[in-house]
């Protein structure tokens, strides 16, 4: 029957997709969020992934070996992500960057643990590198470095003996909520409310009403960018005085431009952003936009940073050897002197995370003022 | 009591863009019985036509409002009845809800491969100064949303009662056998209907982008809500989606403040399980005599 | 005929059983996740396609069928207890969802039960002390038997595969049964079948009851496949999905949801070297497949061998009735 021959002919076109390699290159799988609803964030860090090693080839490639990158589509979606990683697995990746959405990494992680292949991620979610995986780790702050710097900056900054936590409820959102909540807990920080809101949202009235109500001394908002605006706009529209607080995504240039008046006077704490006063950080943020027609986000930077850190390693190592790479990161520093494609000096503890200087910022004007500048931990 | 004023004004505001989605809804439905599963998309497109217009082609706001109009009318209207559900339309209603997801799905995925996966800032169309009133503070920008939306539909609904081609289209609408034998040119009403729908849309586009901005994946949520409104009021009144969309408006703000924020979504949701069991022809319509 | 069908049929699972070896793990759990949409696809097409009920929530009875079987697991009882329990509340929920079907139908039905699987989406999201939330659930051992342990990727592989085609099999009956013949009758004129003696209220039910319970059997097999779930995986796109897959293989057809399935898992695959344009490609190609053929790829492919025949002979006829 012809349905027989279609089933083979499927078989044999997929058995052969896998296979054929190039011997002088050097396979890097970039599993990320390139449709569905994570596909903003994805293309962000998937061009930034592609600038760095088109920039990494142009100048010899890795140990004198080209990159041969191979962009994964993991749709948004855990049960994809793991095919997705699965395959670059399979196609013999040495290093596997992305995804982003800590649902996908939670699962996918299983895989390269297994394959003992690294993996550098965009995920900031805790359980991410608690789960005692040698083989994983950011570029950027998970949310338990960030939230307690948070935590401690609306005690002793904002000197706030309740706050208001607004949340997008998501993975992104949850976590940093669930971080932020124990974090102001432990600090004698009552909790006054807690609200949820949803992905998409337009109408944040009954949200804000709540805030107005409940007498908290600031607001924590952890939401995405265009929530974030409206969400700014609503506190705006109904005079509240509280200051908000919130992380990266809060103080976004993004969200600024689309807020507009509303964004003055946010504040908080900022690991990557295109805003930082960094030359290398700004340098970086203008090739990209000269490149792909927007303002790198914070998950662009930390795309970027990842592939650098797969070429130190490997140029460190003096060879392509993914076991041996797992291990030399753990408690790497690696220098903006010795590899400028890392932006800022950083250094990656035993669990994958990393420690790097950040940020407390205020808007101002419609611009990113810089108030405070946290130190490395561990300096 | 502010508070609550406050909550109904916001909800009205919102909800009454969810019935402009609503009511183009309806209309396709009663037309040609398309269940446009894209109408969603269809709300979210035309503000990057205006985009396209006023950013790329360097028109002026209302050149690039007009630029976005004819386009919208054309693609929207008569390309997606011509090309998409004029060949479907023997099928039965099935494969029209089938290609009407895939055509959301080429819609949402061209505007993020073609144009860009971020969000876009939109300019506002109207002030975005407040009032207080009642003590609720409301801005001018809702309580203009809230007028364009009721006028817009109260002169359709008196363009189809009292003139002569709304009438024909609604004898249309409700048996296309009958209106053919008294002359009505069917195929050209029902083209209306599309040209209407797609007017809608844009129109729903241009005002809520402004606060949901603008980005590919908008239609997710905005869809959902057009059905639900459509059917929560009365899939084949036009008034009867104007009050469903201006009703889950207000459950949704109510029901976030009053009852559970993480639930927030499941009101409307049960209200439209509700409703179907208890009143299949929705709060305001009229029992179909239709067998479909 | 019937002759050739078995020969087909053994054929190509002949062809299931020697792919895997002949594959990468990638290759292998793509198949598998294929095997488990199938099945919760022919479930959707036995509601649909045979006794032509809309139902736009089976991403919902996956879910409720992953988490029962996953949380079952966790607690330590054995695979087959939560595969069986799923089954079983997937199949009292659908005759339930079913209720409204005796009420409304075509459209409202269809925005019933779509309500229904953005509620329980809700569910599944909000109660974090049962579901773990938006963080998901993982840590449920993939189980084994008869000491063959699936959590090699090819024990897992022949593990589905005997599910599937037990399951393929149980519904064949099903379908050729005097159920079957009353489900058809129901969805070509439900108010002649009723004077024909069908007791339309209870196929009605049974339509929705059965249907679910393929869709939990399916989520009891998608948890442990992807060793970790979360309600994304089960929201009202996935729904949406499995009608597709339904609709596009050629709905009321045996093989029409396996075949759709298979194109929506593997298109993506043949379509990789348009990097994001993939989604795009892939809707348009719908949307013409319909237009031309709304009776789907096993439509397609009856009418081209139709056509086949009818024109070099001539005499044999064509296979319509």
């Amino acid at each position: 029957m012809r349905l027989s021959k279609i089933l083979m002919a499927v078989g044999l076109s997929t058995a052969m997709m896998i296979g054929s390699a190039q011997a002088d290159s050097v396979k890097i799988g970039n599993v990320v969020e390139l449709t569905g609803g994570g596909a903003t964030v994805g293309i962000n860090w998937k061009n930034a992934v592609e600038m760095a090693f088109g920039e990494i080839n142009a100048a010899g490639g890795i140990l004198s070996r080209k990159v041969e990158l191979t962009n994964y589509d993991t749709q948004t979606n855990a049960q994809n992500s793991r095919a997705m990683v699965q395959k670059a697995l399979d196609n013999g990746s040495y290093v596997i960057l992305g995804p982003i959405y800590s649902s996908s990494t939670k699962v996918n992680m299983i895989l390269t643990r297994r394959a003992e292949i690294p993996q550098i991620v965009g995920s900031e979610a805790p359980f991410i590198t608690t789960a005692g995986n040698p083989y994983i780790f950011r570029t950027s702050f998970g949310a338990a470095q960030s939230m307690p710097k948070l935590a401690a900056y609306l005690k002793d900054g904002v000197k706030a003996s309740s706050v208001g936590v607004v949340w997008v409820n998501d993975d992104f959102g949850k976590g940093g909520r669930d971080t932020v909540i124990s974090e102001l807990k432990k600090r004698g920080v009552k909790i006054a409310v807690d609200i949820s809101t949803e992905v998409g949202q337009a109408d944040f009235a009954s949200d804000v009403i709540k805030l107005k109500n409940s007498g908290a001394d600031a607001i924590f908002a952890y939401l995405h960018e265009e929530e974030s605006a409206r969400l700014l706009k609503e506190i705006k529209k109904h005079g509240l005085k509280q200051p908000v607080v919130g992380e990266t995504t809060l103080m976004n240039q993004k969200v600024i431009d689309l807020a507009g008046d509303a964004a003055n006077g946010a504040k908080g704490h900022v690991g990557l952003s295109a805003d930082a006063p960094v030359p290398a950080v700004k340098e970086f943020a203008k090739k990209f936009e000269a490149k792909y027609g927007n303002k790198p986000d914070h998950n662009a930077i930390k795309g970027y940073i990842a592939a650098y850190t797969v070429k130190y390693v490997t140029e460190k190592l003096g060879k392509f050897d993914s076991k041996a790479f797992a291990k030399a990161l753990h408690g790497m520093t690696i220098s903006p002197k010795n590899e400028p494609g890392i932006l800022m000096e950083v250094t990656w503890d035993d669990k994958g995370d990393i420690d790097r200087q950040s940020f407390l910022v205020e808007v101002v004007n419609g611009k990113q003022k810089i108030t405070q500048i946290l130190p490395k931990l561990g300096k | 009591m502010g508070e609550f004023f406050q909550l109904l004004v916001s909800g009205l505001a919102t909800g009454s863009i969810y019935a402009l989605a609503a009511v183009g809804f309806t209309l396709l439905w009663q037309a040609s019985q398309t269940i446009n599963f894209a109408q969603g998309e269809f709300v979210m497109l035309p503000a990057f036509f205006v985009l396209i217009g006023t950013q790329v082609l360097g028109l002026n706001l209302i050149l690039g409002l007009l630029f976005a109009l004819v386009v919208s009318l054309l693609l929207l209207g008569l390309v997606f009845k011509r090309l998409i559900i004029d060949p479907m339309l023997p099928h039965g209603v099935l494969p029209i809800v089938i290609s009407t997801i895939a055509l959301g799905i080429l819609l949402r995925d061209s505007v993020k491969e073609f144009y860009s996966a971020e969000a876009q800032p939109f300019p506002a169309i109207f002030s975005e100064r407040t009032l207080s009133v009642f003590g609720a503070v409301i801005s001018l920008q809702d309580i203009a949303i809230l007028i364009t939306s009721l006028t817009t539909i109260t002169v359709l609904q008196l363009f189809l009662t009292r003139t002569r081609t709304g009438r024909c289209m609604q004898a249309t609408a409700q048996n296309r056998g009958v209106a053919e034998i008294l002359g009505v040119n069917v195929n050209r009403m029902i083209l209306y209907t599309f040209l209407i729908n797609a007017g809608l849309a844009l129109m729903a586009s241009v005002l809520i982008s402004p606060i949901y901005l603008a980005k590919f994946s908008n239609g997710e949520s905005i869809g959902l809500i057009a059905f639900i409104a459509a059917i929560v009021g009365g899939f084949n009144q036009v008034r009867g989606a104007l009050a469903g969309g201006l009703l889950i408006g207000v459950v949704d703000n109510m029901s976030a403040a009053y009852i559970s924020a993480e639930y927030r979504t499941a009101f409307p949701l049960m209200l439209l399980i509700i409703i179907i069991l208890v009143r299949p022809q929705g709060l305001f319509g009229t029992a179909e005599e239709r067998s479909v | 005929m019937r002759l050739i069908t078995i020969i087909a049929s053994l054929a190509v699972l002949a062809l299931l059983v020697v792919l895997p070896f002949n594959l990468k793990n990638y290759g292998i759990y793509i198949l598998s996740l294929w095997m488990v949409y199938s099945i919760a696809a022919m479930g959707l097409n036995l509601t649909l396609g045979y006794a032509g009920q809309v139902s736009l929530a089976q991403a919902a009875f996956l879910g409720i069928g992953a988490y029962t079987t996953a949380l079952l697991m966790k607690a330590g009882y054995p695979f087959l207890f939560g595969f069986g329990l799923s089954a079983g509340i997937c199949f009292c929920v659908g005759l339930i969802l079913g209720y409204p079907a005796l009420r409304v139908q075509h459209h409202f039905l269809a925005f019933v039960t779509l309500g229904f699987n953005a509620l329980v989406w809700l569910v599944f999201r909000n109660e974090e002390w049962l579901t773990g939330g938006t963080y998901g659930l993982m840590g449920f051992p993939r189980p084994s038997f008869f000491g063959i342990d699936t959590t090699n990727q090819v024990a897992f592989y022949f593990f589905s595969l005997t599910i599937f085609v037990l399951l393929a099999v149980i519904l064949w009956w099903i379908v050729r049964s005097p159920w079957g013949r009353a489900f058809q009758a129901l969805r070509e004129n439900p108010i002649r079948a009723n004077s024909l003696g069908v007791d339309i209220r209870r196929m009605t039910l049974l339509a929705f009851a059965i249907g679910a319970a393929y869709g939990g059997m399916a989520g009891s097999l998608f948890a442990p496949l992807v060793e970790f779930i979360d309600p994304q995986s089960f929201q009202l796109n996935t729904s949406l999905m499995l009608l597709l897959m339904v609709i596009v293989g050629g709905s009321g057809r045996f093989l029409g949801p396996v075949i759709g399935a298979l194109l929506v898992v593997l298109l993506p695959e043949w379509l990789r070297f348009t990097e994001g344009m993939y989604l795009i490609i892939y809707a348009s190609l719908v949307m013409v497949l319909l237009a031309f053929c709304p009776s789907g790829l096993i439509g397609l492919y009856e009418r081209s061998v139709a056509a086949l025949r009818a024109r070099p002979s001539g005499s044999r006829g064509s296979e319509k009735p």
